[in-house]
């Protein structure tokens, strides 16, 4: 995830010769270039989304104007009216639960209550699709989804800009 | 007095590696107040929270520190930094005791993420099955999707000026899923590439606490991008 390449190049001093970058930031650019065009119109049944603030990119390494490229992209994609924000939300947001190697450690309850309050947050949303930017946050938040009975569909964002894309 | 007291208790040992390891660590700043602890999702599990594992360094319970399996739920999110008044982050404290837990005692599959990651990648799977299924899903796409025909996914294209990273888990278990990243890349026209070794983006070796492992995996990933003589490194996640 960038937060490990971007702390870890700066921690260690690790030479290189390279910028580090997150895909979430060049979309917004290259849409607001026009290189990436994109439109809403599939969205006719009014689809409704929401967001998980991945805390590794937002929190952790870009913060609130990565967040807000995020919901740029994501309602240029779905239509503005379509996309109900979380509260808290962009570097004030919840971790899923799922970060830091928890996923990978075991303690499965330990885990799902730690994604409670992330569930409890997106349920109230009562979005139809939650979109996470970040494979821990996807698995995690399709777990809780389905542990603790939400409704919603957990997808990555690329696949909807290819919805709305056009060429 | 002093025979009835355990004052070795008091001696706070994990705190001084801690603030050996962390200059800025700023313990002795913490007011008590709690604001990390009530916005943290993990507060209550394990019985512990941020306030009270910091309260635990400071009064020396090392073998509480030591001993908790909460900074297994403690996700290094940071929400407790971002909310301190202080600015102390338990994070990064929590890191520290993350690496204090001998390696045959940590949970397997997450040390194992990590080992794997140090040969390439977290789950495993040989470079080449990576080059493989790469180049397997981009000509079913050709295929498949006629529209498509000309959609690339550049492995090792020297001077490309951008690299992409993929989470191991894309091509390991949902590689279908890498195709529209290659087609908005494609739609965009940037002259982009993946790297068949050290190309997985999750880097583990962030969380079992050991810095020397996620420096190597970090360094790995720099000299390749650096051999590649690519310019921009995009993370996907």
């Amino acid at each position: 995830m960038l937060y490990a390449t971007l702390e870890g190049l700066r921690r260690f001093n690790i030479p290189h010769n390279f910028e580090v970058v997150s895909i979430i930031t060049l979309y917004a650019q290259w849409i607001r270039e026009g290189r990436l065009k994109v439109d809403p119109a599939w969205n006719t049944e009014g689809l409704k989304f929401s967001v998980q603030d991945p805390c590794k990119l937002v929190r952790q390494s870009l913060g609130d104007p990565v967040a807000d490229d995020l919901r740029f992209v994501i309602k240029s994609v779905v239509g503005e009216e379509n996309f109900i924000d979380v509260w808290p939300n962009k570097s004030n947001n919840y971790c899923c639960g799922g970060g830091g190697g928890a996923l990978q450690a075991g303690f499965v309850a330990n885990r799902r209550q730690h994604g409670k309050t992330k569930f409890d947050q997106l349920n109230a949303t009562g979005a139809d699709v939650v979109i996470t930017p970040c494979h821990n946050c996807h698995t995690q938040v399709l777990d809780i989804c389905e542990h603790f009975g939400g409704q919603w569909q957990t997808t990555h964002l690329w696949g909807w800009i290819v919805k709305a894309l056009i060429r | 007095m002093s025979d009835q007291y355990d004052l070795s208790k008091l001696r706070t040992r994990v705190k001084q590696q801690i603030e050996k390891a962390v200059p800025d660590a700023k313990i002795d700043y913490c007011l008590t107040c709690g604001l990390c602890a009530s916005g943290c999702p993990a507060s209550g599990i394990e019985d512990m929270d941020p306030r009270k594992f910091l309260r635990y360094l400071v009064l020396g319970q090392d073998d509480i520190i030591l001993k908790t399996n909460w900074i297994y739920s403690c996700s290094l999110c940071q929400r407790c930094k971002y909310a301190c008044p202080m600015g102390i982050d338990v994070g990064r404290i929590v890191y520290e005791v993350k690496g204090m837990r001998p390696k045959e005692d940590r949970p397997t599959n997450l040390q194992r993420s990590c080992d794997l990651q140090k040969k390439g990648n977290s789950t495993g799977i040989p470079d080449a099955d990576f080059v493989w299924v790469v180049g397997d899903i981009l000509e079913e796409v050709h295929e498949l999707e006629p529209e498509w025909s000309d959609l690339q996914a550049p492995m090792d294209k020297i001077g490309a000026k951008f690299y992409l990273n993929q989470n191991a888990k894309e091509p390991t278990v949902e590689p279908e899923e890498m195709v529209p990243l290659w087609k908005i890349l494609h739609t965009v026209g940037i002259d982009w590439t993946y790297s068949s070794k050290w190309w997985d983006g999750a880097n583990y070796c962030l969380f079992p606490g050991d810095p020397e492992d996620w420096e190597y995996t970090v360094r790995k990933q720099a000299e390749t991008v650096n051999d590649l003589g690519c310019t921009t490194y995009i993370n996907t996640e």
